[in-house]
């Protein structure tokens, strides 16, 4: 019976695996697409020796990193949002990540108490506001999204994306259930369009006249102005960081666990460290237009071109609470229909 | 095909519930796991959802049902201008994957794309407000996008049976002084119910499981829900929920076509003449006819290859490298698996339903179809489920034998692509071969069966060289859908492996399909292949 099931595994596994268990790999699940992270990963494994493996996918790695349990090739997943971080903690699905490197170089509030998340890139929930419109900038909050200045102006990306459901947690973390429907109702009013596209697609509406003001990440305006073709867009909006008066801008994150029965977890704990160490980051600044987390290494010169500006302080986690309320909220007041 | 038709209908049995394995293992979840968002959606947005959905399926099967039937007639019983340019390239628009098409119509058709930047210019318009232009992103918009893809299924299946319709029937109605126009509604449409009645249903099913597309156009239908609940609630027994509701609807249209093709049965059984019927066209005719094949070939392949073609071009040295041949060529065998496998399952489950019409085997049947209404995404999950159970089986089994644990060689793995495809394209197969084994009329299996012949033979001799065709059809369907297909293989996929559609859909998901053209173009070029095959089989059938 052994020998049977013996020659039938090796010969199906001969046919479909490529093993996960190598001594110089590490294996990644990321949302984040490759041609974001290649760069810097080859970099690492040229430093390293370290080869690594990538599955991208926008969508249900979480499921699949939970339905394969402790057989999973996964070490590490790369999320593009402090949420899906949380969400992995919280169904189980990661361990702790020993290594004074990431304590030294990232500040306690862009970590998880237990270690089991890190974060590695920060970037601005920011507005884009048409360099033809008269809005005073410089005191512009999220709250004035509602406001009557901005009937038939404001434009965005669906409310259930999870750039903008942090930004609706938050202002839940601050304001109330409440009061977050009120403005997300206004904000609802004063759509020109419905909900639509990706950030860089509404500062094109506005490049077109469509609306006035958009909500967008901050490392998008830098992407914009470095591609030929939509450079024009972005020349026709100033990168504007709201709530500067107050608690300052909301601040998302990119991130990094590490798995619970990650096969190649020394590889993995010397990758997570090595993205957040100098040169990685670096390369965060300059390739993606991102805000370092490492307070040691600067942005790039195009994004401190932007300006300095007062971050949110709340914590994540405290934020993250009410994601699930904030995505109720979008349902009910029919945000995107 | 060495088949034992006593153990056929266990057979039938087996591949139906193997295919129809992950739509229990979601049901199973959805009705085992306690889902709260369910309620929450219900109460907010699902009746808004079920509206978009049903409208959407109305307006693409309205509009299919348009532009396929009467290119099908034309061609099929007219003689004019292009006839036979037009009669294959009719068929390209199935090798557009309906995202591509609506990227590159939203490209061309929103405000800063070359066609209002062309009317604002000629016009002197400078703003929004200046003029009317209808939204291309929008539930129109969505169904125009989809139909423009998916009616050469109803263009193909109508064409088909229009060729092998009995001309002396239409003669007959000719010769009473039936106009061409009455002797098509009264006889040759009848007839070809059936077959479009099928088409109109894959249709349908492919519009429902759609996510891409209503979702580039920000169109809420119930693929959304399904998405909502398990990606944004987290909550996979209210997605499973969801997708039950729209199995639901898919019976619902199964027996719809059911109830139509009772009706029409045996309605062809006079097969005497096969002359084939043609009217020539002149003058108007010949123009108009011209100018609407034209239209449809323009909008539903020119345009968007094109795009996409000028887009390669510009881009080529950015993106060119060896790789993208490789994953052309994983495509392609994963494509040609899905194709054969499913062909084979169809085929034992068609035989075991012609040979006993049993409740039985029609709900094998029927079970095996299911899978083609599950958004790609959440079949993919559905098929994880079972997949990685069967794997955490293997590897504890060999760690009780002492043997070193061999990881997931299920789930994660090109098998894992290659069972998904099979369970969400074996409709394709079953629908076709059905159809074209209902007009076999039964009398060939009673006069080989008086002559002695066994079921083995009966399909051998008789029943196979008469499918062989319709087989090879649904085959190349299949590798065509196959190839287009992205959620499965993006999520199910092993390190590193990359099909065309997940190397394209990682620049398009960024909005910058000029980075994902080259791709794109290789997908429906691998795809144009067999089409071409396709119609020209369906051509040599009828002689």
């Amino acid at each position: 019976m052994k020998r049977i099931f013996l020659v039938a595994l090796t010969l199906f596994t001969s046919l479909t695996t490529t093993s996960a268990f190598s001594a110089e790999t590490v294996n990644i699940y990321s949302f984040r697409q490759p041609f974001l992270i290649e760069p810097i990963l080859e970099q690492f494994t040229a430093e390293t020796g370290i080869k690594t493996k990538v599955v991208f996918s926008k969508k249900g790695l979480i499921e699949r990193l939970k339905r394969e349990g402790k057989y999973s090739p996964a070490d590490v997943v790369l999320t593009s949002n402090f949420n899906k971080l949380l969400q992995l903690k919280g169904e189980g699905l990661t361990q702790e990540i020993k290594s004074e490197q990431i304590d030294k170089n990232v500040p306690s509030q862009f970590r998880d108490e237990a270690g089991h998340w890190v974060a590695l890139t920060k970037r601005a929930r920011s507005l884009y506001v048409s360099k033809s419109s008269t809005l005073n900038t410089s005191t512009i909050s999220y709250e004035d999204l509602s406001g009557e200045a901005l009937s038939g102006k404001v434009c965005t990306r669906s409310g259930k994306h999870p750039y903008n459901l942090g930004l609706i947690a938050s202002m839940i973390a601050h304001h109330g259930e409440a009061e977050t429907e009120t403005w997300l109702k206004g904000v609802k009013a004063n759509l020109a369009r419905k909900p639509q596209g990706n950030d860089r697609g509404q500062v094109k509406a506005i490049k077109e006249g469509l609306c006035e003001v958009s909500l967008g990440n901050s490392y998008y305006y830098g992407k914009m102005l470095t591609d030929e073709n939509q450079k024009p867009w972005a020349d026709a909006v100033n990168l504007v960081f709201p709530n500067q008066d107050n608690r300052g801008t909301h601040i998302n994150v990119s991130g990094a666990v590490l798995t619970k029965y990650a096969p190649n977890k020394a590889n993995a704990e010397t990758l997570i460290a090595y993205l957040v160490g100098k040169s990685a980051q670096e390369q965060y600044a300059s390739v993606n237009m991102e805000y370092p987390v490492n307070p040691s290494v600067k942005p790039s010169e195009m994004v401190l071109s932007w300006g300095e500006f007062k971050e949110d302080n709340i914590s994540l986690t405290e934020v993250a609470k009410y994601r699930e309320q904030a995505l109720q909220l979008v349902d009910k007041v029919k945000f995107d229909l | 095909m060495h088949l034992k038709f006593n153990r056929l209908t266990s057979a039938s049995a087996f591949l139906a519930l193997l295919i129809a394995l992950p739509i229990f293992a979601l049901l199973f979840t959805a009705t085992t796991e306690t889902g709260q968002s369910f309620e929450h959606i219900r109460d907010t947005v699902l009746a808004d959802y079920i509206i978009n959905t049903v409208l959407l399926m109305t307006l693409v099967g309205i509009i299919v049902t348009l532009i396929g039937v009467p290119l099908a007639w034309l061609i099929a019983c007219c003689e004019f201008t292009g006839k036979h340019l037009f009669n294959w390239a009719l068929v390209l628009p199935l090798a557009m994957p309906g995202y591509l098409i609506a990227y590159t119509y939203t490209d061309l058709l929103d405000y800063a794309g070359p066609l209002q930047t062309f009317l604002r210019n000629t016009f002197g318009w400078s703003s929004p407000d200046d003029y009317w232009f209808f939204e291309i992103r929008s539930l129109g918009g969505a169904a125009a996008m989809l139909s423009l893809v998916l009616f050469p299924y109803v263009y193909l299946m109508a064409k088909a049976n229009f060729l092998n319709q009995n001309a002396s029937l239409t003669l007959a109605a000719r010769t009473l002084g039936y106009s061409p126009l009455k002797s098509f509604f009264s006889v040759s449409l009848p007839i070809a119910k059936n077959a479009i009645v099928a088409a109109i249903s894959l249709v349908l099913m492919e519009t429902i499981a759609d996510f891409a597309t209503v979702y580039y156009f920000a169109v809420n239908t119930l693929t959304t829900a399904v998405y909502d609940t398990w990606l944004g609630y987290y909550d996979l027994a209210s997605a499973a929920k969801i997708s039950m509701l729209m199995i639901v609807g898919v019976f619902a249209l199964i027996i719809l076509e059911h109830k139509t093709n009772k009706r029409g049965k045996d309605s062809n059984s006079a097969k005497m003449s096969v002359q084939p019927l043609s009217y020539k066209l002149t003058g108007r005719q010949n123009v108009f006819a011209f100018l609407f094949c034209s239209l449809i070939f323009v909008l539903g392949f020119a345009v968007p290859a094109l795009t996409l073609l000028s887009y390669a071009i510009d881009y080529y040295q950015d993106v060119w490298s060896m790789d993208v041949i490789m994953y052309a060529w994983n495509s392609t065998y994963i494509a040609i698996a899905v194709a054969v496998i499913s062909l084979l399952i169809s085929l034992v489950i068609n035989v075991s339903l012609r040979e006993n019409k049993s409740l039985a085997n029609k709900s094998w049947f029927n079970l095996a179809n299911m899978g083609y209404a599950v958004p790609g995404t959440v079949l993919a999950i559905a098929v994880i489920i079972p997949f990685s159970g069967l794997d955490h089986w293997l590897n504890s089994t060999a760690e009780s034998f002492d043997l070193e644990a061999p990881g997931l060689i299920l789930s994660g793995t090109v098998v894992a692509i290659i069972f998904t495809h099979i369970v969400r394209f074996a409709a394709v197969a079953n629908n076709n071969i059905k159809t074209n084994f209902q007009q076999l009329n039964k009398s060939y299996d009673w006069a080989a069966k008086s002559l002695g012949a066994k079921p083995n033979r009966l399909f051998r001799q008789v029943h196979w060289p008469l499918l062989k065709r319709s087989a090879l059809v649904a085959g190349l369907l299949i590798f065509v859908e196959s190839m287009k297909e992205l959620p499965a293989a993006l999520l199910l996929r092993p390190f590193d492996f990359e099909t065309l559609p997940t190397y394209v859909f990682q620049f398009a998901s960024d909005e910058q399909l000029e980075q994902a053209a080259l791709g794109a173009i290789l997908i429906v070029i691998v795809g144009l292949i067999p089409l071409i095959f396709i119609n020209r089989s369906i051509e040599q059938k009828q002689n």
